[in-house]
């Protein structure tokens, strides 16, 4: 029963944070663009580093 | 973090804006990089961010910048882009954004009262089960209030209007075993209700996200290709000066320089200059018509030939575009009052169910179960019922087959639209840019010797003019080099003149009359004078895509604003019946007339002149080269030059709506299992969590079939 005190909250927590986060990301638009975030790995950043 | 724009933070106290174009073009991630660099060095620009999943990009810019200044620079780095008005890109997101919130905070709760739930099936007793149940209560309460709102508000309009829908019994279900759990909690009852509740409310906000976020997909889509044809004009000043004037702000009796290549903004009067003018948005013409001064020219109709001053006579809503799109309104009414099969199901389901649950709690009253005993089975035979599976039954089919159809190039712009596409049994077509691909086409390219070729297509990548055009298209597509030409000049309305190793060389526009426009004389030197023929094509596969919907049961015809011997011409290459000369007006009046008879008219039309038939077809399909208009008005947008994806998106419908039965079937096979488990009191929350969710998993799996529907 000691035990519960302490791990209920601690799973509400968990949960609540994960929607949170979720909520944050949908609120900064990291699923505006799915095909978009896919293409972006592939670019180089390579002449920024030349004209530094 | 700050929100700084570079702009802000040089100091100058500069006011920025924000565009939204189109950019149909972006491929790769070469392009992404391409733009967004390419745009932020550009003075006045403060930032431009490439949505590579809607073709789109966002510029933060200058004022001073208007929207062809913009188009302009987009072009210098190499794409064509379309200014995007601002109402069409914010329609739609707030919904979907809403319902995924609403199932996230469900979702979240669902899974957080099923691990207390699962102790307390498990064996938990006395005061750990009930501070479980007050824990579940205290996560489902606010779940409930927050994500129940879209169920609790349509339930309440309908039953204010004296109706009843799908929502009625969800809301009634969710309260009622809210409240019979939180009193059964009170008084250290064994059972609560709360997962069942907020599950099924969890599920059902995916079908409701799934339903919407359909819908904005293909909006989306259609929006990308959606070309504005007047956005506006340039206007003579008094002084002479040229100044961009948007089309809402237009008066009649200004001027507008008309350049060639640009649409019209405005009805008017052609003051000075004589040009040809592509009326076939407007008429359904294929051949440029002649207008010089003093002559009335309408809005939206494209300039082919040479820069004309027109005088404006009417603008805005009294246009005669205006009067079609007022036509077109009066004529999607019927559509409106279409029932879609989920609320068709609700009309006798949700009576059925509150019956049921009625029924059950007076004969257990009767029985002398007590009231509390009766209620607690009343409930769980709605929860039971409640349509969970149904409510993902629909949406969940269609939206893998509208995936699928995307996958094959149609757009399909909402779920009512494929069931509707599925009872098709009548197709009319439009000719000109419909069954025909609405521009021209080189039909004798034979006469140009292979010498030759690379000068004419040098020739021709000088011009914007559509014979021009079509003479690129050919040659580019062999994979020709042009030749290198001095002295290049396009005279407006004549053509295309420069040299050629000491030799003139022209493109330019047959002298001889007897041609009606769809010609054009290529000359090099005293050696090479040829005349180049065009056509307006048909479309690759028209025939056999008529021939497939006839194997499906659906008669094909045409209905054409073009003059009759052309409409008969394509009637015949096709084997279908035709009535030529149409108006607008009459297109919808022959439409109307197949409805009375009781056939489900698919129209497919492009131009402006179809919009009153698309909006008054039982379905309406458009091709992506249509017009905004025919777009928009359009259920399903197809792309590409070929015909077949109106074939396809009836099959894929016919296979959607199967699944769909399949699915009702289902949902109610699983009710006539557990309906009599609840009416005799069996029905404990473990077994209503289990069917709840073994229903809507077997729903959604076989929606998944779906996926390669339209191959």
């Amino acid at each position: 029963m000691n035990g519960l005190v302490v791990l209920i909250p601690v799973a509400l927590g968990l949960g609540l944070a994960g929607l949170a986060a979720f909520f944050w990301s949908v609120r900064s638009g990291q699923f505006e663009d799915l095909d978009g975030a896919a293409m972006r790995v592939l670019l180089d950043d390579d002449d920024d580093k030349e004209s530094e | 973090m700050k929100h700084e724009t570079p702009v802000a933070a040089a100091g100058t106290a500069m006011q920025t804006k924000t565009s939204v174009f189109a950019v149909p073009g972006m491929r790769c991630a070469g392009c992404i990089s391409k733009l967004e660099k390419g745009l932020s060095g550009v003075e006045g620009i403060a930032a431009a961010r490439v949505n590579f999943g809607a073709k789109r990009v966002t510029l933060t810019h200058d004022p001073a910048f208007d929207e062809p200044a913009l188009k302009a620079v987009i072009g210098k780095i190499g794409f064509d882009a379309e200014p995007l008005p601002n109402d069409l890109v914010e329609i739609g997101d707030g919904e979907s954004r809403m319902l995924l919130r609403a199932m996230a905070v469900a979702g979240f709760a669902a899974m957080n009262i099923m691990l207390l739930s699962v102790s307390v099936w498990s064996g938990a007793e006395g005061p750990t089960r009930d501070m479980f149940h007050w824990l579940s209560a205290l996560i489902a309460i606010p779940t409930i209030a927050y994500s129940g709102r879209p169920f609790f508000r349509s339930a309440f309009g309908a039953l204010r209007r004296g109706r009843t829908n799908m929502d009625v019994p969800i809301s009634i279900g969710v309260l009622l075993a809210t409240g019979l759990s939180l009193f059964e909690t009170a008084i250290s009852g064994p059972h609560a209700y709360f997962d069942g509740a907020v599950m099924l409310l969890f599920f059902l906000l995916t079908g409701r996200w799934l339903d919407s976020v359909m819908r904005d997909r293909a909006r989306g889509g259609v929006t990308q290709l959606l070309r504005q044809t007047a956005r506006g004009a340039y206007v003579i000043g008094e002084d002479g000066r040229h100044r961009w004037c948007e089309a809402r702000s237009l008066a009649p009796g200004m001027r507008m320089h008309v350049a060639a290549g640009e649409r019209l903004a405005a009805d008017g009067i052609i003051e000075d200059g004589t040009s040809a003018f592509d009326l076939s948005l407007l008429t359904g013409e294929s051949a440029p018509q002649a207008r010089g001064a003093g002559d009335a020219v309408l809005a939206g109709t494209l300039n082919l030939g040479a820069p004309v001053v027109v005088r404006a006579s009417a603008v805005g809503a009294d246009t005669a575009i205006a009067d079609i799109a007022r036509l077109m309104e009066s004529a999607g009414q019927t559509r409106s009052r279409y029932v879609r099969v989920a609320d068709r199901a609700a009309r006798w389901y949700a009576p059925a169910v509150h019956t049921l649950a009625a029924l059950s709690f007076a004969g257990w009253m009767l029985a002398g179960a007590g009231w509390h005993h009766s209620l607690v089975i009343a409930v769980a035979v709605l929860i039971i019922t409640c349509p969970c599976a149904l409510g993902l039954a629909v949406p969940a089919a269609q939206i893998v087959a509208s995936g699928a159809l995307m996958r094959r190039g149609v757009l399909v712009k909402d779920g009512s639209a494929l069931e509707r596409l599925s009872e098709v049994t009548t197709a009319a077509f439009d000719k000109t840019g419909t069954l025909t691909l609405g521009r021209p086409v080189l039909v004798n390219p034979e006469v140009v010797r292979e010498t030759d070729a690379p000068v004419l297509l040098a020739l021709a990548s000088a011009s914007r003019h559509p014979l021009a055009d079509a003479v690129r298209r050919h040659f580019e597509g062999t994979g020709l080099v042009p030749a290198v030409l001095t002295d290049v000049t396009e005279t407006p309305g004549e053509g295309v003149t420069g040299r050629y190793r000491g030799h003139d060389v022209r493109l330019v526009r047959p002298s001889a009359s007897s041609d009606t426009g769809m010609a054009s004389r290529f000359a090099m030197g005293a050696g090479t004078n040829v005349l180049l023929r065009f056509e307006d094509a048909l479309r690759p596969d028209a025939r056999s895509t008529i021939h497939e919907l006839a194997t499906l049961g659906i008669d094909s015809s045409i209905l054409s604003g073009d003059r009759t011997e052309a409409v008969a011409d394509t009637a015949a290459a096709i084997g279908i019946g035709a009535v030529a000369a149409l108006t607008p007006a009459g297109k919808l009046g022959l439409i109307r007339a197949m409805a009375a008879e009781g056939d489900k008219v698919l129209m497919v039309g492009d131009g402006l002149n179809d919009g009153p038939a698309l909006a008054a077809g039982h379905v309406s399909m458009a091709p992506g080269s249509a017009s905004d208009v025919g777009q928009n008005a359009a259920d399903a947008v197809f792309m590409g030059d070929s015909l077949a994806p109106v074939a396809a998106a009836i099959r894929a419908a016919r296979r959607t709506m199967a699944v769909v039965r399949q699915n009702f079937a289902l949902a109610i096979g699983y009710n006539v299992i557990a309906v009599p488990l609840a009416v005799t009191g069996h029905v404990t929350p473990l077994i209503a969590a289990l069917a709840m969710s073994g229903s809507s998993v077997i729903v959604i799996a076989n929606a998944l079939r779906l996926r390669n529907a339209a191959e």
